[in-house]
């Protein structure tokens, strides 16, 4: 996977050695110094590799990701490999995102209620659960409904794929892996995770009306009110541009896991658990940093407004 | 006189490998490799597993980038070629993989009709009159068409390898160990094919195998690497470049041992080094 990275690694552990192995020979104390040098090469030498590994890890995901975006703009895929796809993020994916959409909309709600219920603000409610789930819980849960629903199974397709030869076979017929597999994976989840996104709000918005309203009978013009007061087009928007980067970080990753599987059964194992585990960290690291940026620019845009 | 037979089999040569190495991390798993192998030629590449055949075999059609040297396949430097031109000589190359390596999601007519869908400005009629033809050649009957490659025998999936790979007429033909895991009268129906895909078209054909049988049937010359790791320092990793008949003859115990299938002291050798193989 990494054809310069062993020598690189190898090299670096030898200069070490060499250099130690100098300090301990001017030295009376042979070999006690020979033993703590031993450790302490092997221990820079574990993190040397750590840290090699790590950098050349994220340069190879750097140039697959380039040559997504090159091959993206280069050539339109075919239909045949874009439908499939479509369908497996946009259709298959709604039911069981609308689901944990009304549940997180409900248990908000019960959660929120008895919390305000303490200063007498049950009225502010309806601001509250529709705020938070238009601008974190509705893209954040549709995102990681995604990444294991869609990007774990992406991972282990394409893991197998890769074991079993099919895309060698595919590079060998001439058709490029990138453009064929990855591209299609890539515009499913990037186009669609908006919508996935406008469900989990929804049904929340739903969830959360159902409780409070039928379930605690609060005043529904003040829930209404206060919902219209507290979200605005800006908080839309920001569920939706966070969604964006998030469904291009879910397919990215699980293509990426899948292409660099290791061989057999617990090597396929691995690409999709790691897909989803690195898929929810990437989720929840944008997330923040995406919440700290709009928040500036709505700053910067409306000086008097409160984000 | 040796000098120009020289030249001329340079010139002549479709495929030339120069000096060929490929290193994959720490492990070196081929070194220094020359190769060159005329148009028309079927050539046998024995060897262990683990020596090095795929990975030679791969390196040719640039599915593995070599660590030092030169491929060349009709004058053109295979490593030198950016990723369209590559896809476009690959049009020129049928790969058939060791586990067919159908795809699993495409019914077989779907398999053998991508070539053609990914590079032909074909009409449907036509891909379909292309696809049962060629099936019907490699012996499956027309009903396999609709079929996916899980429902299929280990024999039939490889001859639609075989299929898939003959459809675009390729000019070079590798067959990564075709009659592994095959009954001994299914493997004389691959060797049957090879030898009849050549004879219809003078197509040049490497073939990975393991099997002398095989290797016997359908090659003109016969090639025989050996692992890294049980070589001199100085001793060139082909350690056999010739035909059948000097197979037979050659005096080397490694070679006689592999013809012969004798472990000979392999597993104390094995035992010493600590192998897994």
């Amino acid at each position: 996977m990494y054809p310069w990275g062993a020598p690189l690694y190898r090299r670096a552990r030898r200069l070490c050695t060499d250099f130690m192995s100098t300090v301990a020979s001017n030295n009376s104390n042979h070999r006690a110094i020979a033993r703590i040098t031993g450790w302490f090469t092997d221990w820079v030498s574990d993190w040397g590799e750590l840290v090699i590994s790590s950098c050349i890890a994220l340069g190879d995901f750097c140039l697959f990701v380039f040559s997504t975006f090159r091959w993206m703009l280069s050539r339109i895929p075919k239909g045949e490999t874009l439908w499939p796809n479509f369908y497996q993020v946009g259709v298959s994916s709604l039911p069981v995102v609308a689901l944990t959409g009304t549940f997180i909309g409900v248990v908000l709600a019960l959660q929120s209620s008895s919390q305000l219920g303490h200063y007498g603000l049950t009225n502010q409610l309806g601001g509250v659960i529709n705020l938070t789930l238009v601008r974190e819980l509705g893209p954040v849960l549709a995102a990681t409904m995604l990444a294991g629903r869609v990007g774990s199974a992406m991972a282990a397709e394409l893991g197998t794929m890769r074991v079993t030869e099919q895309i060698d076979a595919l590079s060998a017929m001439g058709a490029d892996p990138i453009h064929y597999l990855v591209v299609p994976r890539f515009l499913a989840c990037l186009l669609f995770i908006p919508t996935l996104t406008i469900m989990a709000d929804f049904m929340g918005v739903a969830g959360g009306y159902f409780y409070c309203n039928i379930w605690l009978n609060i005043d529904q013009h003040y829930y209404w009110t206060n919902s219209a007061k507290f979200v605005n087009n800006f908080d839309l928007f920001t569920g939706i541009l966070k969604s964006l980067f998030f469904g291009s970080a879910i397919s990215l990753i699980s293509c990426y896991q899948g292409f660099n599987c290791k061989p057999g059964a617990e090597g396929v194992g691995k690409a999709a658990t790691s897909s989803f585990v690195f898929a929810f960290i990437v989720i929840l690291i944008l997330d923040l940093s995406l919440g700290l940026s709009l928040k500036a620019v709505y700053e910067s845009w409306y000086p008097g407004g409160t984000y | 006189m040796m000098i120009e037979q020289l030249l001329d089999q340079e010139q002549e040569s479709i495929v030339n490998v120069e000096k060929l190495s490929v290193t994959f991390g720490s492990q070196e798993v081929l070194q220094d490799i020359t190769l060159k192998i005329p148009p028309g030629q079927t050539l046998a590449l024995l060897g262990e597993s683990g020596c090095g055949k795929t990975v030679l075999m791969k390196s040719i059609i640039g599915l593995v980038k070599p660590t030092n040297g030169k491929i060349e396949f009709d004058g053109e430097n295979i490593n030198r070629l950016n990723e369209r031109q590559l896809s476009r000589m690959r049009l020129r190359f049928g790969f058939i993989f060791q586990n067919a390596a159908l795809f699993d999601s495409m019914t077989i007519g779907q398999n053998v009709a991508f070539p053609l869908r990914q590079h032909g400005r074909f009409s449907d009629n036509q891909i379909r009159e292309m696809v049962l033809s060629r099936l019907s050649e490699v012996g499956l009957p027309d009903s396999v068409v609709f079929k996916k490659p899980a429902e299929l025998s280990g024999g039939m999936r490889k001859r639609v390898g075989l299929a898939r790979a003959l459809i675009m007429n390729p000019e070079l033909i590798m067959y990564d160990e075709p009659t592994t895991g095959l009954d001994p009268i299914m493997s004389d129906v691959i060797n049957e094919l090879i030898l009849r895909t050549r004879s219809r078209n003078p197509v040049t054909s490497i073939v990975v195998t393991h099997d002398m049988h095989t290797a016997r049937k359908v090659a003109d010359r016969i090639v025989m690497l050996i692992p890294r790791q049980r070589l001199d320092p100085d001793e060139n990793q082909i350690i056999f470049d010739g035909s059948v008949k000097e197979l037979d003859n050659c005096r080397d115990r490694r070679v006689q041992q592999f013809v012969n299938g004798e472990a000979g002291e392999r597993l104390m050798e094995m035992r010493a080094n600590g192998h897994d193989h």
